[in-house]
């Protein structure tokens, strides 16, 4: 079925199979493969994007829920050469190995930041718990959080 | 080799950002599964739903009339060899004839959509013959049970005697069972890549691997190409962890773009994931330390066995590095071990992050803990009195001839500041086990502290020259001297790119590094696991840059100067019949201390504090290198905790990342890491790898602790909620595996003349 979704200030009209999800939209209609598809039940966050300003997973999301929303992707941060605070935080702190995990866990971090400027570890352990990393242990993902929240504070 | 560091602004020993940070935070980093080209079809497997079976007939008809569907292969099809495998070729492509694992390839699908595929491989219709499975290692050792290979069910047994431990006098002895579970790696990313057929008649294949060239020497024979018509370049690397050493996707998507003339991209999704790569071995181990009043271990004795699942993969290999570990970093005069890894109908085991030796040391610091308990004597003491230093002879004979610093490390475990304690009452209740769960007011809370010490080796062993070549070459650009590394080393996200760019930083005093797409067109870099690539292919591209710097010295760079230079480690040697000889080329040591809360009445644990000590040789990447410590911490504590692939009727019963739980942030505790650098003689910059250790000593380091905090036995990794509430009574045994027959030390298809894979290659290089 068609429909029309705006994602990453782009319009589209898009005709879609009624059982794909956003992130098949998102990566093979509308070629954003920033995105990522680890888990496809919602359960490890690779997918997270925002749906009319609400974090997803994108995987759990139906493709024709996008109809007549907005939708933003990892691909909407930073501009141009320049990374968001929150990109260049986890290169930093060197939050980033393997880097599967990274673009939904940046999105997770930049919704938490839109929030809540100054985070605890608590705080930040809770908005990322549904964001799933094999590589770095999280530490260095929780130091990231905190030097991006430094850095968007100054 | 002698080396002068020059401190350049992001060169050896700084913490330089990654090579490959700024596309993985900006998303455009380019995963095998995010791989397309033009007019590509979607691959897709059909898997057996039996743990063992007779496959009778499969009808592709339906399938082949599908909507969509370009193509549906099954072993008839296959157009030369018919079986692959790491070490021996004993895993068949396709099922041919038997099944005998559930989730083994029975036929391959290519489609317009993945949908299409999908569909298409639910209308093949395969009749199965059930077979009575072989799913418990013990059962697989009955001369009388069913057979998973004709040839019967022990895949290797390593014998190792030293000294005389049948006639050892003793002060004390301890004796312990030890189990831990079937682990999965679990990397994010999924097995996935893009085939595409080449007008030569051969492939171009891009995929996310472990090992270029020995993913080729597999393939090749099994499309029946020679191997350069068989071009691989590396895809983007979602995490490894030993899952990618095996061959998944590669085989079936070139034999399905071969079969169309069309590309064939394949990505499994995270359920076919669990099913299409090896897992960690599940172990059994009987242990028995014996010991003089004063502490010093007289004698070790072990018994261990290792489900390999169907296929041989790197089993041989795993059973051989954990049988050499087995009485840990300690000097033992007497030894005995017996180890032995059988097939079954579970799914194959192979490479995981340690390596046979995480499953070891749970063994051996539990039993260590036992026999400081029975003596009195502190367990870290015990440990100290016991150490391993250069010179320590090994239960193979081995001497070891570089470093050993396992006092250093144990010491400076010691001194890292314990975590404050904190009060049992008023706390955020997100400080409590569970969390976030929100379930304890700090009822029946108890703390525990626990050490382990283990150690693992570094490169391939037993004889293998596991060799690494690399390029280099510095050229003058518009802003003075750039260069670039030529390699075919892959990187996983460890880091390894970024220090070798630091080596040339530092070597040639140039800022601009650029590392070229890794490809079958340069020579092996071998493998990356075994905690191996920092030493061979940094010790690589340190020669290729010490060659430029001869260039150089005779005059000022105009033209372009490449150099490529190959390194090999130190030679070692296979086991003799009594397993002793000089196998592994070095070893890294670690030590870690785990704090814990265990809530008492509902089971649940929060890890307070993990401190880890690691043995480094020498810190390339600070920041790269506790990274690798928190990471493989985490990893291990999974195992500890939460972590166990659950098997019924040889079928994975938790495939999701729902159901099969890794550590989140949550469940992550603060770690502090320090190194010991004492530089390992021979080794590049004195290195020596870093990414297993934490990973071998943290499971049995959190154990340890939960035991301390509630008194039990606890001889099962991971200890879940059951066992510490206590409704899950531990592990029992009713006596040693029995040791089998068997014609020597090596691997049983090595007798049979099975292909060798690994070896092959390497021996092809030495020809």
């Amino acid at each position: 079925m068609k429909i029309h979704t705006t994602v990453n200030g782009l319009e589209h009209e898009v005709d879609v199979w009624p059982g794909a999800s956003l992130l098949a939209l998102l990566r093979d209609e509308l070629g954003l493969s920033g995105s990522k598809n680890a888990c496809e039940q919602g359960e490890c966050g690779s997918c997270s994007a925002w749906v009319d300003g609400e974090l997803v997973c994108s995987c759990l999301v139906p493709a024709v829920q996008a109809d007549g929303a907005v939708v933003r992707t990892v691909e909407s941060l930073g501009g141009g050469d320049r990374l968001h605070a929150v990109q260049d935080a986890f290169l930093a702190t060197g939050a980033v190995q393997c880097g599967f995990c990274t673009p939904g866990m940046v999105v997770a971090a930049v919704d938490l930041l839109e929030r809540n400027p100054e985070p605890s570890d608590e705080t930040i352990r809770e908005a990322l718990a549904g964001n799933l990393c094999r590589c770095t242990g999280y530490q260095k993902i929780l130091d990231a959080v905190h030097l991006a929240a430094a850095e968007l504070a100054s | 080799m002698s080396t002068t560091v020059v401190p350049t602004r992001s060169g050896v020993g700084t913490s330089a950002r990654r090579v490959d940070g700024i596309p993985k935070v900006t998303g455009a980093f380019a995963y095998g599964s995010d791989l397309d080209a033009e007019n590509s079809l979607w691959g897709f497997t059909l898997r057996s739903p039996y743990a063992s079976a007779r496959i009778r007939s499969i009808d592709v008809s339906a399938a082949r009339r599908g909507e969509g569907v370009a193509a549906v292969l099954t072993a008839d099809d296959l157009p030369a060899r018919r079986t692959f495998g790491l070490e021996f070729c004993d895993q068949p492509i396709l099922g041919d004839g038997v099944v005998r694992y559930v989730g083994e390839p029975v036929a391959i699908v290519a489609a317009e959509s993945l949908e299409e595929a999908r569909q298409a491989a639910l209308a093949i219709v395969v009749d199965y013959e059930p077979l009575v499975p072989v799913t418990d290692m013990e059962e697989a050792l009955r001369p009388d049970g069913p057979r998973v290979h004709d040839f019967g069910n022990i895949l290797r047994h390593v014998h190792i005697v030293h000294g005389e431990p049948d006639s050892v006098e003793a002060d004390v002895w301890v004796e312990g069972y030890y189990e831990t579970a079937t682990q999965d790696q679990a990397a994010l990313g999924p097995e996935a890549g893009l085939a595409v057929p080449a007008s030569d008649g051969g492939i171009d294949l891009y995929v996310a691997t472990q090992w270029l060239h020995v993913d080729r020497q597999q393939i090749a024979p099994c499309l029946g190409l020679p191997e350069e018509k068989v071009r691989i370049t590396l895809a983007g690397v979602g995490g490894a962890f030993g899952s990618r050493e095996d061959v998944h996707m590669q085989i079936h998507a070139s034999l399905l773009a071969l079969k169309t003339g069309r590309p064939v991209r394949m990505s499994y999704g995270r359920e076919e994931s669990f099913h299409g790569h090896v897992h960690r071995h599940p172990s059994r181990t009987w242990i028995r330390y014996g010991a003089m009043r004063d502490g010093r271990l007289v004698a070790c004795d072990v018994r261990l066995l290792l489900d390999g699942g169907a296929y041989a993969s790197s089993s041989p290999a795993v059973i051989s590095n954990a049988s050499t570990f087995a009485p840990g970093p300690y000097e033992v005069p007497n030894v005995r071990v017996e180890g032995t890894v059988v097939y079954t109908n579970n799914p194959p085991c192979g490479a995981m992050r340690g390596f046979g030796a995480p499953q070891l040391c749970f063994a051996y610091e539990g039993a260590m803990d036992e026999l400081a308990k029975k003596l009195g004597i502190e367990s870290l003491e015990l440990r100290l009195k016991n150490a391993l230093h250069t010179g320590s002879v090994l239960p193979t004979g081995q001497v070891i001839t570089g470093t050993a610093p396992v006092r250093e490390v144990i010491e400076k475990l010691q001194a890292i500041p314990m975590p404050p304690d904190e009060p049992a009452s008023g706390r955020d209740a997100i400080s409590y086990p569970g969390g976030a769960g929100n379930v304890s007011r700090g009822e029946s809370l108890r703390r525990g502290v626990g050490y382990a010490v283990g150690y693992k080796n570094i490169a391939y062993s037993e004889g293998f020259d596991d060799a690494a070549e690399a390029t280099v070459t510095l050229r003058l650009g518009p802003d003075g001297p750039v260069a670039s590394i030529r390699t075919a080393a892959v990187e996983y996200g460890q880091g390894l790119y970024t220090v070798l760019a630091q080596i040339v930083r530092s070597e040639l005093d140039v800022e601009d590094v650029v590392v070229e797409p890794a490809t079958t067109e340069s020579g092996s870099a071998g493998s990356t696991s075994a905690s191996r690539q920092t030493t061979m292919s940094g010790g690589a591209v340190l020669g290729a840059c010490a060659e430029i710097k001869q260039e150089l010295a005779k005059g000022p760079l105009e033209e372009p100067i490449t150099r490529t230079y190959t390194y090999h480690h130190r030679p070692t040697t296979e086991l003799d019949e009594h397993g002793q000889g000089d196998p592994h080329v070095g070893f890294a040591f670690a030590a870690e201390r785990a704090v814990v809360e265990v809530d008492a009445e509902l089971g649940l644990v929060r890890v307070v504090e993990i401190a880890a000590v690691q043995d480094a040789g020498r810190v390339m990447n600070p920041q790269g290198a506790t990274g690798q410590v928190e990471g493989g911490t985490v990893m291990g504590l999974g195992l500890a905790l939460m972590e166990e692939l659950k098997l019924g009727d040889g079928a994975v019963r938790n495939a999701s990342f729902t159901d099969y739980l890794i550590p989140t942030i949550l469940d992550a505790p603060p770690i502090v890491s320090e190194f010991v650098e004492v530089p390992e003689p021979g080794a590049p910059f004195g290195v020596k790898g870093i990414g297993e250790m934490a990973t071998v000593v943290v499971t049995a380091a959190v154990v340890a602790a939960l035991r301390d905090a509630t008194g039990l036995t606890l001889n099962r990794a991971p200890a879940t909620p059951e066992d510490l509430v206590g409704i899950r009574p531990p592990a029992t045994t009713t006596g040693p595996a029995p040791v089998p027959d068997v014609p020597g030390q090596k691997a049983i298809p090595e007798y049979l003349g099975m292909g060798l894979g690994q070896q092959e290659l390497m021996k092809a290089r030495e020809q």
